[in-house]
């Protein structure tokens, strides 16, 4: 018996590290933010949006992929793939995993603005993403 | 058994394709030769015995252009973003070659951590393909730019095909191959969007 309890604790531990919620990310970066800039506020969901879809130097803005409606399903901007939607209310898949998500932005963060994606962009950006039912 | 015919396609390399090559070495109609043929035009004994497995799975006309894709690496990583190539289809200097430029990758950051990296390198490796994919001394890293994909592709399309909008690309299979995604390259499943004409 104590042997099944300390796999059931153990069970719901690991859930605890690997299962996250979007809220718990937005949580992270806005905490990630304050750190590195401690006047910083609350991430804008507003801010988030014209970040979404605004060119940043290079030849694609996120919406390319993931269009003005990320709420919807998108395209891959070359190969005309089809993403899956990246708003957590239409895909529950989304921003549960950190080895995920991060792959992710610094993939996309590279095409898009040619660097890697500052704590606070992100925040805003999830917290726009939020925002969409 | 209708994963046996799947991997048929790599036989030289695919793990079970031994089992079904014996089979047919029992069945006393294939020599070694053969199989070098690997993805295209099946000599017609291999295509029957491999219906004579299957059972009823596989219609009259299936041609042998299939190939197993199922690498859960290479499906969540490389799949995300186009059709999961069939490994078959480079060589292995070719696939390292690939690999090694993961973080500029035809013009996206493709890159991954290095567990993900080794394992996929690693199918890839495993399933290549024998034929020579060099161009001018290098390793050719498009598909589409391989001999044997200009030669496939020559026949009766209009020149323009790639550029069409439902096209799009020569690297959306899935535009005409409408199982491409899962390895599936066979005459049955081919369909010419409309407004081309073969």
């Amino acid at each position: 018996m104590r042997i099944f309890a300390g796999l059931f604790l153990l069970a719901l531990a690991s859930t605890a590290v690997f299962a996250q919620t979007p809220a718990d990310f937005l949580a992270g970066y806005s905490q990630e933010a304050k750190q590195a800039n401690p006047g910083h506020g609350e991430p804008s969901a507003q801010r988030g949006q014209r970040f979404f879809t605004a060119l940043h130097g290079q030849e694609w803005s996120c919406a390319s992929c993931h269009t003005r409606n990320p709420a919807a399903a998108g395209k891959h901007a070359v190969t005309g793939k089809l993403i899956e939607p990246l708003a957590p209310a239409a895909n529950a898949a989304r921003f549960s995993r950190t080895a995920k998500v991060e792959k992710w932005f610094k993939r996309n963060c590279n095409d898009v603005l040619g660097r890697t994606c500052t704590a606070q962009e992100k925040g805003d950006v999830l917290a726009y993403l939020l925002t969409l039912k | 058994m209708r994963k046996k015919c799947l991997t048929a396609e790599s036989a030289e390399s695919a793990e079970g394709a031994g089992v079904f090559l014996l089979f047919l070495r029992v069945l006393g109609e294939l020599r070694g030769k053969k199989m070098k043929g690997m993805m295209m035009r099946k000599p017609p004994v291999l295509l029957s015995a491999c219906l004579l497995v299957a059972g009823t799975a596989l219609p009259a006309h299936a041609d042998g252009e299939r190939f197993d894709v199922r690498n859960p690496g290479y499906q969540s990583e490389c799949a995300a973003c186009h059709v999961a190539y069939p490994p078959q289809l480079l060589s292995a200097a070719s696939w390292r070659a690939v690999m090694d430029g993961l973080p500029k990758h035809f013009g996206s950051d493709a890159s991954l951590d290095p567990a993900a990296h080794a394992e996929i390198l690693r199918y890839l490796e495993a399933n290549a393909g024998r034929r020579d994919t060099t161009a001018a001394g290098k390793p050719q890293l498009r598909i589409t730019e391989t001999r044997w994909f200009v030669r496939e592709h020559s026949e009766d399309l209009p020149r323009d095909v790639w550029k069409r909008p439902a096209v799009k690309s020569a690297a959306n299979c899935a535009a005409c191959h409408t199982a491409a995604d899962k390895g599936d390259f066979s005459e049955r499943t081919l369909r010419l969007p409309k407004g081309v004409q073969k």
